[in-house]
């Protein structure tokens, strides 16, 4: 204590050091103790018993078996049928719902910045309002009144044109599910967007037009350089909800036809709620975990340079 | 050559009249400047002449083509904004080269050309750089190297220096003075700041309301003022201003009658007037003496004084309650309250009417 109150001799008075140093110490700690210590748990303690659980043989089915399994868990995990689908189809998902929400996106915020027309705050609130429906709601809409082969919009459409109806969930489950979600995030997206269009400098529009560039050359060479942040932040926040999607898969396909739209969070719900394995969807937790953070990471490294970057 | 010609200009926005009426020629070379109080329609006029606002009616020619509808691009006009707007996640090499490279222009003529305006910028070292990473100085040196490339016939400034600490527009403003001799460009710049408007211009437009109130030479505008705004606006300190009437009207001048009390003889022909008709009597700073030898006393008390070293500028108060200021050498000190009798200089007096038109001298012929 002596050591750091000399070494900032201006800043106290000679007779009130060592109560200045003690001060300055104490209450820090123990003010901020109890919303530590609750985080701590809160994250902790969580964490510490999945990874419990996931060396553990632990299956409902079989109460008294609890002996210590190594990385068994993970093995039947990893090699399970279900784990190279369910891989394939969260990228697929994620994958797909940001190229769809950020591509219209940025053509939707562009057109409603650029053109005038009566109701324009009508249809922006609009094409807001998808954001706010639950996700089952909006999955049970899609399901009964839009994809379904009998009552459905599209069926309609279909024998209107004398088409076969398709039964979009059972023959293109995972393209019906990336066209919901995508549907639910699209309009974040161009919230977002729109705000930050909206924020781009008008002079250097006019430069633009006096250099000679048209409305393409515009949008190609100001407008998109302009939203690189506002969209690596879209694809961020994204990224974390699309990893983690299941109330849209559990209401309309379970996951199915097989493994066909089963993503990893409902694969770990099927192992540990259809099939009581406890340890094997805790082992599968902790895989997601790993993914999710190995793609953050590649995700920041590539757009991490544009949120950092000032222009 | 570049021959500018505008007839008739009007600019409606929203049934409001801002532009109303502006006839005015650019001849070639010419260092234009625009000047007049914030919101009188300056910017309007310049962005109708580059086509960046749609004009509302009236015409404007270029070198004998009609450009009233040309789009802003093909006009070969080039402007420079008062924010830069310089492309931010481009380099200054790109935002220079951008409009050649749109205009799909021989990759070497584009480098020569970047190459020649960053020498004559001195932009040289910072070719690479991006936008964010210049000083305020350095981003407008770069505004303007995005209009020599194009090398257009007209040059636009929209209060170019404004975002600029006083000394870098003083730098700044004798670059444009040397600029526009070594390229021999014609330029309209655009300001309401009359310092700019009286060092840099060859002519000034001075614009009230948005309507010309007087076009000529700087030394022009503020030696024989067509009317009381002109009058006002040109010169620091401003030109004082003292009410009076006409006492009698002669063959060598006229007598006027002031109601800070004195009787002034001055040599200005007042034609149409007769003894008896309200006018307003102009003077600047330095035309104003401390003196009690001759025939006219204005007396005065001294308001404040402001020393700037080589002059004082003393404000003072008539009898009738007029302030004027006088400009005096630097070693007086007024005192405040102090006690002054003034003598005007009759030779450098301005009258006007009671409708603020200058009296008594030619009225400079507005470009028709
Ligand atoms: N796009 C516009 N829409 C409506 N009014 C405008 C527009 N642009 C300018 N004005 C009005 O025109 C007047 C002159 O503006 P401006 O030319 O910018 O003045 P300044 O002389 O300060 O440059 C202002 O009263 C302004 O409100
Ligand atoms: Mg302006």
């Amino acid at each position: 204590m002596n050591s750091t109150t000399l070494a900032t001799p201006s800043t106290a008075t000679s007779d009130a050091r060592p109560v200045h140093g003690r001060r300055r110490r104490s209450p820090g700690w123990f003010l901020i103790s109890p919303s530590v210590t609750l985080l701590l748990i809160w994250m902790l303690v969580p964490l510490a018993m999945t990874v419990y659980f996931s060396v553990i043989r632990y299956n409902l089915l079989y109460p008294g078996e609890r002996g210590f399994v190594g990385l068994e868990n993970f093995h039947y995990f990893l090699t399970d049928a279900g784990f190279i689908p369910g891989m394939t189809n969260t990228l697929i998902l994620v994958g797909g719902v940001l190229l769809i929400s950020v591509v219209l996106g940025v053509l939707i915020s562009a057109l409603l910045e650029a053109a005038e027309f009566p109701g324009r705050g009508l249809v922006r609130v609009m094409l807001i309002s998808p954001f706010f429906i639950m996700p089952t709601v909006s999955a049970l809409i899609w399901k009964n009144l839009i994809f379904h082969p009998v009552s459905g919009v599209l069926a309609a459409l279909w024998k209107f044109f004398g088409a076969q109806p398709v039964d979009w969930l059972a023959q293109h489950p995972m393209a019906s599910i990336v066209i919901i979600v995508a549907w639910q995030w699209l309009p974040f997206a161009i919230l977002i967007l729109m705000t930050a269009m909206q924020s781009l400098d008008q002079e250097q529009k006019e430069a633009a037009r006096l250099d000679g560039a048209g409305p393409l050359a515009i949008f190609w060479h100001l407008t998109l350089p302009h939203l690189a942040r506002p969209i690596a932040v879209v694809v961020m926040i994204e990224m974390i909800f699309l990893l983690s999607v299941f109330a849209e898969i559990f209401t309309t396909t379970s996951g199915g036809p097989g493994y066909a739209s089963t993503n990893l969070a409902y694969l770990i719900y099927t192992q540990a709620l259809l099939q009581f394995d406890v340890g094997m969807a805790s082992a599968g937790g902790l895989i997601a975990v790993v993914i999710a953070n190995i793609a953050a990471i590649l995700l920041v490294r590539m757009l991490g340079k544009n949120l950092t970057e000032k222009h | 050559m570049a021959d500018l010609k505008i007839r008739n200009l009007k600019k409606v926005f929203d049934d409001v009249e801002i532009i109303k009426g502006i006839d005015l020629d650019v001849r070639d070379r010419e260092f234009v400047v625009f000047v007049g109080p914030s919101g009188c329609g300056k910017s309007t006029l310049l962005r109708l002449i580059a086509g960046l606002e749609e004009v509302s009616s009236g015409q404007i020619e270029l070198d004998g083509r009609d450009i009233t509808d040309v789009s802003p691009a093909k006009r070969d006009l080039a402007m420079v904004f008062q924010t830069y707007a310089l492309y931010p996640h481009m380099s200054v090499r790109r935002n220079m080269s951008f409009a050649l490279e749109l205009a799909k222009a021989d990759k070497n003529e584009v480098a020569r050309k970047v190459s020649e305006a960053a020498r004559i910028l001195e932009l040289e070292p910072l070719l690479d750089r991006k936008p964010r990473q210049l000083s305020g100085g350095q981003r407008q040196r770069v505004a303007i190297g995005r209009a020599i490339v194009r090398n257009p016939k007209v040059f636009l400034f929209d209060e170019p220096l404004s975002n600029l600490d006083a000394a870098l527009r003083v730098q700044m403003r004798l670059e444009l003075a040397r600029l526009h001799k070594e390229l021999n460009a014609t330029m309209i710049y655009v300001t309401h700041d009359q310092v700019e408007a009286m060092t840099l211009a060859d002519k000034v437009v001075v614009l009230n309301g948005g309507r010309i109130e007087q076009v000529g030479s700087p030394m022009e505008l503020y030696h024989s003022p067509a009317n009381l705004f002109v009058a006002g606006f040109l010169g620091t300190p401003k030109m004082g201003f003292l009410r009076g009437r006409i006492a009698s009207v002669g063959a060598q001048g006229c007598e006027v009658e002031l109601d800070a009390g004195c009787r002034l003889s001055l040599p200005l022909q007042a034609a149409g007037l007769t003894s008896g008709s309200d006018v307003t009597l102009g003077i600047r700073p330095e035309h104003l003496h401390r003196s009690s030898d001759e025939r006219c006393h204005l007396k005065v008390k001294t308001d404040v004084g402001e020393r700037l070293g080589s002059d004082t500028y003393c404000h003072v108060r008539t009898r009738s309650g007029e302030s004027l200021t006088m400009r005096v050498r630097g070693d007086f000190t007024p005192r405040y309250g102090q006690e002054l009798d003034l003598t005007l200089e009759s030779d450098h007096c301005h009258l006007f009417d009671s409708q603020g038109q200058a009296i008594g001298q030619p009225l400079q012929q507005q470009v028709a």
